[in-house]
């Protein structure tokens, strides 16, 4: 009934998560997860999605077993999209993925098995790009970014970062359709963080609606009072991301827009150096980032 | 001969899950829940400002995390002595965050991570209508590419192929459904997966009139899928798959923590008036009042140190991944010593006890309208149906409270972290019951204790060799076909398990039985 249409395999597995970053990617709306999941997300292109443990209908061995059968048949040109860290203590026992042969496989194995075929790795949410919640002190389970784990494992791979807690959809979507458009985005298209500019280029700061009230001094001291933020906590200084422009759940609201300090959840600082959440960030922060109270 | 059923991963829930299942005689004889996956978010919290509390503990699960914020502000209200002093703006919004969140949790559970065990898809291959999502999805099986919907377990899809064809429809319309309902709670906690304006003492957000009426208009198309689409479909599963009124029951006592707060003077959590009442029942007959006292952990067979039996406000997470006759990172609650279940079910039979008139009404005429007796309600089609039942009271209930939101009156009042306090914040979330225990010293979190649902239900036994709700659900469940043990894993995703906050398994080898790893 269509075209031609090529398939582009994707693997997401999940690590140290809490399904937040799927959810997210649930709230699309143009392409809504039902074109994602189902349609050619650009004409003649549809992602496959071959192993997702939210949404698949199969479970136990088989999916596994899809798992592996996906990088074996598809070396260099499936996408491996990868939510939650890596918890590398106790030999990775603290996340396992499932179990094949009758021997439990740990998400530490399964990243390390899946990269190395894989056409490029997305580091999907904050925990996955910077180490995020779990790997917050005394990080108890040694959990660790995609990043740092590549390191120490001397894998090589094509590597994005898409972080926030979660992410927004349009930043999970948008990467990929960028790398259906475009191919893999280019150093200069990304962050010294490996996270597009196109969505993480601009401090929050400077986008804040609420911006004129620093400026002009007019600070809220109490949650919900009118006025900056920043005085009770508000990372937005610190923090890139298009949340002041692009908006959260098709564009309603977010989280200065009800009244809430933004708390730099796309940072590699979250959660440890951007706490406390409601205490104002110190000054040194401030020169750092070169920005001027009035 | 004895025949080991491992299912690892359990998909299409939230988080990393295992069951293995010994059967025996055409019947499961023993039974092992195990999740996967250890955060220690407990330890992460050590020493942090208490408010944080609120924004951490959200995300031990992006599916539920609107309850966790309710108990956890909960908690640090109780904690900062203004539990009675919440402006009823924001009491209300409250119920407004939490009850939106109930509605995208419930259809999400019963279409996405439900329906697949019980609705073909691949009827839809032979669709002939116009419809334009139906369409699309027979375009994208005429592809070929299956995933992510094969493979699954075969052999047991009763329903014709143009029910079928619908079913597969609605569970498209599901979709929308639940992203709707996650704007409806985003117009006042600023975005969600993980909303932004719950804070202790009450919401940052102001209640106006376009976001009051965008609410309501948001809201009258999800009241409009729960009685049209919803419950017919529940009643359609029900009617093609009746012997699941017989199958998976758990063990008979219900534990509700109560939720939405309808009095916000009352201080007591354990008291005050909500929409579900607070109580346990025990034999699904002897309703008695909440007392959290009676609430303790144990460890026997978990994968920590300690002592059995202890309160959680005096309980400490002391990891220990080879303790001996550990076979699991959930800690055992228990009420009164006894084993309970918590989810939407129990709510709806400890309000049915406790007297709730709508609560009554709406189940008594629920069992008429399905030919059973109450009792069949422990079961793996009565969870479904109690889901149903609390998607519509929610939905209803909000209807009324977002008119009640008074512009421009306060939606926060002020408060002070005191050097040394307790707190606990209790409430059920769409899984059940949910606690929070806090003890703060210098101002800063001493000690963050949480129970979540999925631990009362995913429990391993206890010191007592009490085995778990969900291990109990699964015993002497006849299996057909060791190969397609499509009948565990209805039962297991009956309650809608949550992996993320509560099973933080690592197993051990089981009994050497003639293993056969299936699926």
């Amino acid at each position: 009934m269509c075209a031609k249409v090529v398939e582009y395999p994707a693997i997401w597995i999940a690590g140290a998560a809490c399904s937040g970053c799927s959810i997210s990617l649930l709230n699309a709306i143009n392409p809504s997860i039902q074109n994602v999941l189902l349609d050619p997300v650009l004409p003649g292109k549809h992602v496959s999605l071959k192993f997702h443990a939210t949404v698949m209908a199969g479970q136990g061995e088989p999916v596994i077993k899809v798992l592996k059968a996906t990088a074996k048949e598809k070396p260099n040109e499936y996408i491996l999209i990868i939510d939650g860290s890596i918890p590398t203590g106790e030999d990775g026992l603290y996340c396992r993925l499932g179990e094949i042969d009758g021997k439990e496989v740990t998400m530490a194995e399964m990243t390390k098995e899946l990269s190395k075929d894989a056409l490029a790795v997305l580091a999907v949410g904050t925990c996955a790009a910077f180490g995020g919640i779990p790997s917050g002190l005394p990080n108890p389970t040694v959990a660790k970014p995609v990043a740092e784990f590549f390191k120490e494992q001397g894998i090589s791979k094509p590597l994005i970062n898409i972080p926030g807690c979660p992410p927004h959809p349009d930043w999970m979507v948008g990467t990929v359709a960028h790398i259906l458009i475009n191919g893999l985005p280019s150093t200069e298209e990304l962050d010294e963080k490996l996270r597009p500019k196109a969505f993480f280029g601009k401090l929050i700061h400077d986008n804040c609606p609420r911006r004129a009230y620093f400026d002009a001094g007019q600070f809220a001291k109490h949650p919900s009072d009118p006025g900056c933020l920043y005085e009770i906590g508000c990372k937005g200084p610190y923090t890139y991301a298009d949340c002041p422009t692009r908006h959260w759940n098709n564009g309603v609201n977010w989280c200065i827009g009800s009244g809430a300090q933004c708390i730099g959840c796309v940072e590699p600082d979250f959660i440890d150096k951007y706490a406390p959440m409601f205490e104002k960030i110190d000054e040194e922060g401030l020169e750092k980032f070169k920005i001027k109270t009035r | 001969m004895a025949t080991k059923i491992t299912i690892d991963p359990i998909t299409r829930i939230e988080g990393h899950m295992k069951i293995e299942a010994t059967v025996d005689g055409g019947t499961v004889k023993d039974a092992q829940c195990a999740g996967t996956l250890f955060r220690g978010f407990e330890i992460i919290l050590r020493g942090r400002d208490p408010r944080d509390a609120q924004r951490i503990t959200q995300r031990v699960c992006g599916v539920c995390p609107a309850v966790h914020c309710t108990a956890s502000t909960l908690n640090l209200d109780s904690a900062f002595d203004i539990a009675d002093k919440i402006p009823d703006n924001g009491r209300i919004l409250r119920n407004i965050v939490l009850g939106s969140n109930y509605l995208q949790s419930h259809i999400l559970h019963f279409y996405h991570l439900t329906a697949l065990d019980y609705v073909d898809v691949a009827a839809v291959a032979a669709y002939n209508g116009s419809d334009p999502e139906l369409k699309s999805l027979k375009g994208f099986i005429s592809r070929g590419e299956l995933a992510p919907f094969i493979p699954r377990y075969e052999g047991d899809y009763r329903f014709d192929k143009s029910t079928n064809q619908e079913l597969s429809k609605h569970y498209l319309t599901a979709l929308e459904m639940r992203r709707l309902a996650h704007e409806m709670l985003t117009l006042f906690g600023g975005k969600m997966p993980h909303n932004a304006a719950v804070v202790p003492g009450g919401i940052t957000e102001h209640p106006t009139v376009d976001k009051i009426a965008g609410f309501l208009w948001r809201l009258n198309k999800l009241r409009d899928f729960i009685d049209n689409t919803y419950i017919p479909d529940v009643i359609a599963v029900a009617k093609a798959y009746p012997e699941y009124f017989k199958i998976g029951a758990g063990p008979g006592n219900f534990l509700c923590y109560g939720a939405f707060d309808l009095d916000g003077t009352n201080k007591n959590y354990a008291t005050r008036k909500r929409l579900f009442s607070q109580g346990a029942v025990e034999d699904m007959r002897n309703y008695k009042a909440l007392d959290p006292s009676k609430i303790t952990e144990s460890v026997k067979h978990s994968w920590y140190d300690g002592e059995d039996s202890v309160h959680p406000s005096n309980n400490k997470t002391l990891p220990n991944a080879r303790k001996a006759d550990g076979y699991s990172w959930i800690r055992s609650p228990r009420y009164e010593g006894k084993v309970y279940e918590v989810g939407p079910l129990a709510r709806w039979v400890v309000s049915y006890f406790a007297g709730q008139p709508q609560v009554k009404a709406s189940l008594d005429t629920c069992i008429k309208t399905l030919g059973v007796e109450l009792k069949d309600l422990n079961s793996v089609l009565g969870r479904h149906a109690a889901r149903a039942l609390d998607s519509k009271l929610v939905a209803d209930s909000m209807a009324e409270w977002i008119l009640e939101l008074k512009p421009g009156e306060p939606v926060c009042t002020a408060y002070e972290i005191p050097d040394e306090s307790d707190g606990m914040g209790i409430v059920d979330g769409p899984r059940g019951a949910l606690g929070h225990w806090i003890k703060i010293k210098d101002k800063k979190i001493e000690r963050y204790q949480l129970v979540v649902p999925t631990t009362w239900n995913g429990s391993p036994k206890d010191e007592k060799n009490q085995p778990g709700p969900m291990e109990q659900s699964l015993m002497d469940t006849a299996v057909k076909d060791t190969k397609n043990p499509y009948e565990l894993v209805r039962i297991v995703r009956s309650f809608d398990p949550c992996l993320a906050c509560s099973v933080h398994t690592i197993s051990i080898k089981g009994a050497k039985l003639g293993a056969m790893r299936v699926v």
